[in-house]
């Protein structure tokens, strides 16, 4: 039986087609795995479903009715729900409010919360989700989370549910754990829509692949007739290399001395961040290492201390044998090319000039100021170079940089770091919600730097990412790090278990010289 | 010392504490609504005046006690409105806007009272509310009815917010507007609908000013209680319990210092007791800065499909 | 109704949406007028008349510019750097207040402090300028070390300032030649700002308030410290992550801020009254934010804007004397005139979109 059907759907915005002219359609029962890169148009097409959007042109219908476009609260009570990458949960709230929230008439002079509560509860146990419904969402994990955001779905009788990038916070296991519950949704007779971007598990949990490009429907199929390379390549437009075994095998560490050593780092963050315990870990120069792990075990704190942006209340850095202090200005000053993971609203300031986000972290050098004064154009000399050498595509460098795109941004951001021929590169995220194109240039980049002799801090949750760059791998689970170890002693399963936390042989850490 | 302790044995001294606190209180819990809603509203000082005014002309002109609360109710409420126009329909800075209504509200009334009252020289009178004799309840039989609502309204207030769907969605808005508007609730009516309410009670604290605790309309009689509420609500977490205690806790050292300062005589000038509650404004909103739980989305614009 | 963001903005959109935020201004304010039953064409000539219109008035209105660029600027550069200072009315009364009381001090041959005039002059004005930056110092400080909201503590400190500069002027600095009025002791003559011109108030406060918009516009621009300042104000958290020195860049932005502010009260006593009283300011401190928003947080920009609310200030006198309608109305046309510009500028960038388009026909 048909529970969806999207028939026509096309939307600009301005010049961009986001969506054109795409019809779909979803049975009772089935898993339908929905690909495409950023930007493909996943996203607009959910918010049209969601009535976030109108439709320019097309209709959609649910179990046969056609839906009113621009009505979320109809979209809703047709039975669509959403888990979003991004969780819409009130962290001031408890799951219980949170999953009440909307689903009375606001005119209502009181709440049932106790019909709620029993609700929940049976909800819970039928699709085995447990949770505990009085606690705050602000303390709850990732996992958790994402939990309750199926719970908010299913309590507001969700019969389609859409899942966006699901996994993309979660440890393979978590994962596995998530699939089987979704394996349950389906046998109950709910529909379900797996955004995704990640071949593997398109393989494993779908039964239909929907591939959009530039969006277009470009590929529609069972899941069985589809493979890795088809999809991959119907998703990117061309052939891709295989990246899995791109690491560069020739690069050797070319020194037995550290370039950093991060000493018995213990680091409390200002916000609920979890903290970190006596971290410690060699790096030398003309080495990749990555730090692997799920979201939210610490390794953002650990960069930010890396970056000089948050004070450990432990332990010590040594740069090249030397201690250096713990802060933003003097680690540029010791030349540690510093890559952040957000790069709109950390990296860089997105209301000041291209050039002035050029030269911003090395402003007091006497190549950019001189007694106080801006050398404005040297400045701008230096930007248009570095513009040129990185591919930087960019209308004019007095433009505010928040009109770059984020790919742009951080070729910018790389080359900022990177043209200072820096001994040491701490890079958090660098790939993260890029396009492939981005991704390739910043990979072979880093490893063009390490070819170089830096020393290079990959912290990244991207296991690809992980495995294709990382001479050593070392994994963060609960604000602990584990021992780094070359590449290929690990697997995915041996990683996968030791984000979870699960005690292996690999744990006690020991990384001086390893 | 000793002074200090027959204060507290006076009742006529606990009479004027709550005298004090009523429109901080009304103010305060106005405050609450909207911040939990995610606006911070500066219009508060100029609403205060707009209400304090038009409260008074509406019974000078011959309308009842009550029809002067209710039409500088509806005052607030129309500033307010104008406030939710400019910075939750519009994405504008809620420090300026609210300054802005402040400066509007404030010269507009001041000129309104001009062009209505060109030459007085002393403030026309009315005959406000009167104490609540028949209550029969010590310190509350001294205050006028204002007082017993202002009361009345925080376990009201806390009641909407803890036990009904429109109070979750607000506590929800000002923290998460994403995750208000991803169940098809519209953040910018709700916001809005929080604003224009928190904004009529501060109406209503105006007006206490001229038709209980004054008799008559003059300038700069509002003299910064809009700011202090503003700093109230820090202290109270939010929270319409401890906003009911911050405003009592303010009160009485303002009606200390009142007492003080006449009976005290020479000993200090009077300058340094009329500082006192602004500097405690001042130390109350350090001691709890460091963990003060700011709704989140405090001061953020919403524009929809953005994050 | 939501908004969409323009795509590429007109050149001349600032110009259409400034002048539609004239004209709200003007319709707003003439309907006031015609409320107080005066006709609205004269007032409005009354007040251009009384704002421009002759030798006295120019220089009037300049004379009340003098401390609202000041006060602009002093407003201009904090909310660049998002140090929301609401407080300059406070630190303008706190250089005031200074200014007389380093004078007194100096001047007292009998005094061991005592400096030569043009020594003292400077000394002076030091004083004015430290006192308003040491007042806005506290709360910066509170700011950066214990997370305290700037913008209720500013707010506070004004009611602070004034309550203490009554204190000084009930006792050490009463003039006893006062009668009983709370009153400062009168400059020496020697220490006043000199005349620019004849018959005229106007004083070369002004002078020294363009020039610092000049130096500040150019701070701001092309200096080290301007571009760390402007990405303090954009994002802090970028601004700390590039290694700007962000506590210590607001406090630099405090001192000059608050300083600014103390010295729109040291031109008002040396300029204008020579004696400090509690009345001495009509609200130039919260007009000085007015001014700042009016020109777009330009110092430049807030030269125009200062002469615009001092005019409009100058000229609704002159009017209400006129046709009788109360001098509040310039308050009036500055609040109307600041929420209209910036629902103007707002729609440069934006464009309202009144309902969701309609799906056109549906499926074909």
């Amino acid at each position: 039986m048909n529970a969806l059907t999207l028939s026509h759907i096309s939307k600009r915005f301005g010049e961009l087609v986001a969506n054109d002219d795409i019809s779909l359609s979803l049975d009772k029962g089935e898993v339908l795995a929905l690909l495409g890169e950023n930007g493909a148009g996943k996203s607009t097409l959910m918010n049209i479903l969601f009535g976030h959007y109108v439709a320019d042109s097309g209709s959609i219908s649910v179990f046969g009715d056609v839906l009113p476009p621009g009505d979320p609260r109809a979209a809703i009570a047709r039975g669509l729900g959403m888990v979003h990458q991004h969780f819409t949960l009130a962290d001031n709230l408890s799951v219980l409010d949170n999953v009440m929230l909307g689903t009375e008439s606001i005119t209502r002079m009181r709440t049932s919360r106790a019909e709620a509560l029993a609700r929940l509860r049976s909800l819970a146990e039928r699709f085995g989700l447990q949770i505990n419904a009085d606690a705050l969402v602000r303390s709850l994990a990732v996992g958790e989370k994402q939990r309750v955001e199926i719970l908010k779905a299913l309590y507001r009788g969700a019969r389609i549910l859409i899942l966006d990038e699901p996994t993309s916070v979660l440890t393979p296991q978590e994962a596995t754990q998530l699939f089987a519950t979704l394996r349950q949704l389906v046998a109950e007779g709910l529909s379900i829509i797996f955004i995704s971007h990640k071949l593997d598990e398109v393989l494993a949990i779908s039964h239909r692949v929907a591939v959009l490009r530039s969006g277009k429907l470009v590929f529609e199929g069972p899941t069985q007739s589809a493979t890795k390379s088809s999809l991959a390549r119907a998703m990117i437009g061309r052939d891709v290399e295989s990246s899995g075994e791109s690491r560069a095998d020739g690069r050797r560490a070319i020194s037995e001395k550290p370039t950093l050593l991060i000493e018995k780092i213990s680091a409390q963050g200002e916000d609920a961040r979890i903290s970190l315990h006596d971290v410690s870990l060699a790096l030398r120069a003309g080495e990749i290492v990555a730090i692997a792990g799920v979201s939210g075990n610490g390794q953002s704190l650990l960069a930010d201390v890396l970056f000089g942006v948050e004070r450990p209340i432990a332990g010590h850095v040594q740069l090249n044998g030397e201690p250096v202090a713990l802060n933003a200005s003097a680690m540029v000053k010791a030349g540690v090319a510093r890559v952040p993971e957000d790069r709109q609203h950390v990296g860089s300031v997105g209301d000041l000039s291209v050039w002035e986000n050029a030269i911003l972290p090395r402003v007091s050098d006497a190549r950019f100021s001189n007694m106080g004064l801006l050398k404005s154009n040297a400045a701008r000399g230096y930007t248009r170079e570095l513009v040129s050498k990185f591919d930087v595509r960019l209308s004019s460098i007095e433009h505010p940089i928040r009109k770059l795109s984020g790919g742009n941004i951080q070729k910018l951001l790389l080359g900022r770091e990177l043209s200072e021929s820096p001994t040491l590169i701490v890079a958090a995220q660098p790939t993260w919600g890029l396009d492939v194109g981005a991704v390739s240039f910043i990979h072979e980049e880093l490893s063009r730097a390490a070819a170089r002799g830096a020393a290079v801090l990959l912290i990244s949750e991207d296991l690809d990412e992980v495995f294709a760059l990382a001479d050593r791998i070392a994994v963060m689970s609960r604000g602990r790090l584990g021992k780094a170890l070359p590449t290929g002693h690990w697997t995915l399963e041996s990683l996968g278990l030791a984000m979870a936390g699960e005690p292996s042989e690999h744990a006690g850490a020991d990384n001086h010289a390893a | 010392m000793n002074e200090f302790l027959t204060l507290l044995g006076d009742a006529e001294f606990w009479i004027a504490v709550l005298r004090i606190a009523t429109p901080l209180i009304f103010g305060t819990l106005g405050v609450l609504l909207c911040e939990r809603a995610g606006v911070l509203n500066l219009g508060i000082e100029g609403i205060l005046v707009a209400g304090a005014f038009l409260g008074w002309l509406t019974v000078y002109s011959g309308g009842g006690l009550w029809l002067g609360v209710l039409v500088a109710a509806i005052a607030g409420g129309v500033l307010g409105a104008l406030h939710a126009l400019l910075v939750v329909r519009l994405p504008l800075s809620q420090h300026v806007a609210g300054l802005g209504i402040t400066l509007f509200a404030t010269s507009l009334s001041y000129f309104a009272y001009r062009v209505v009252f060109p030459k007085v020289d002393s403030p026309p009178k009315i005959e406000p509310f009167q104490p609540m004799e028949w209550l029969g309840l010590p310190i509350l039989s001294a205050q006028t009815p204002l007082t017993l609502l202002a009361i009345l309204l925080v376990p009201a207030l806390w009641y909407v917010l803890t036990r009904t769907p429109l109070g979750l969605a607000i506590r929800a808005v000002g923290e998460s507007p994403h995750a208000v508007e991803a169940q098809g609730i519209n953040v910018m009516h709700l916001r809005t609908g929080a604003v224009v309410a928190g904004s009529a009670l501060m109406g209503v604290a105006g007006s206490f000013l001229t038709l209980s605790a004054f008799n008559s309309f003059f300038f700069n009689m509002v003299n910064g209680r809009g700011w202090i509420c503003v700093a109230l609500i820090v202290f109270a977490s939010w929270r319409p319990g401890k906003a009911l205690l911050g405003a009592l806790l303010f009160a009485f050292f303002d009606a200390a210092q009142l007492r003080l300062q006449q009976s005290g005589g020479g000993a200090l000038p009077y300058q340094l007791y009329l500082m006192l509650p602004y500097v405690l404004s001042i130390v109350a909103l350090v001691l709890v800065a460091r963990k003060a739980a700011y709704p989140q989305a405090l001061m953020q614009p919403y524009v929809k499909g953005s994050r | 109704m939501r908004l969409e963001s323009r795509t590429a903005v007109s050149r001349i959109a600032p110009l259409y949406s400034g002048i539609g935020a004239i004209l709200f201004t003007l319709a707003v304010s003439g309907l006031l007028i015609f409320w107080a039953n005066a006709d609205v064409l004269s007032a409005y000539k009354a007040i251009f008349e009384g704002a421009l219109g002759s030798r006295f008035a120019i220089t009037e209105t300049l004379t009340r510019a003098t401390p609202l660029i000041l006060t602009g600027l002093a407003a201009a550069i904090a909310f660049r750097a998002r140090l929301f200072n609401i407080g300059a009315e406070g630190q303008l009364y706190m250089g005031a207040i200074a200014a007389v009381a380093a004078s007194t001090l100096m001047m007292n041959e009998a005094n061991e402090l005592a400096l030569p005039a043009p020594m003292a002059f400077a000394a002076m004005i030091a004083a004015g300028a430290a006192a308003g930056a040491a007042l806005l110092l506290i709360p910066t400080l509170l700011k950066t070390r214990f997370k305290v909201d700037e913008v209720v503590t500013t707010l506070l400190l004004n009611f602070i300032a004034l309550l203490f500069v009554s204190l000084l002027l009930d006792g050490p600095l009463k003039d006893p030649a006062a009668m009983g009025w709370p009153q400062s002791p009168t400059l020496p003559s020697e220490l006043e700002f000199s005349k620019l011109l004849d018959r005229a108030r106007v004083h070369t406060g002004l002078l020294m308030a363009i020039g610092l918009a000049i130096l500040l516009w150019f701070v701001i621009r092309f200096t080290r410290f301007g571009l760390a300042m402007r990405a303090v104000g954009a994002n802090e958290q970028a601004a700390r992550f590039a290694g700007v020195g962000v506590n210590f860049t607001l406090i630099k932005v405090a001192l000059i801020s608050g300083a600014l502010a103390g010295l729109a009260g040291v031109g008002e006593v040396a300029g204008r009254t020579g004696y400090v009283t509690l009345d001495m300011s009509p609200g130039y401190g919260y007009s000085g934010i007015v001014i700042a928003m009016l020109a777009g947080l330009n110092p430049i920009g807030v030269v125009f804007a200062a002469v615009f609310v001092g005019g409009t200030i100058v000229g609704a006198d002159a009017m209400s004397r006129a046709v009788n309608v109360p001098t509040y109305i310039a308050d009036v046309i500055v609040a109307t005139a600041l929420l209209a510009v910036l629902v103007a500028g707002l729609l440069t960038r934006y464009r309202v979109v009144w309902r969701n388009p309609k799906v056109p026909g549906g499926s074909r």
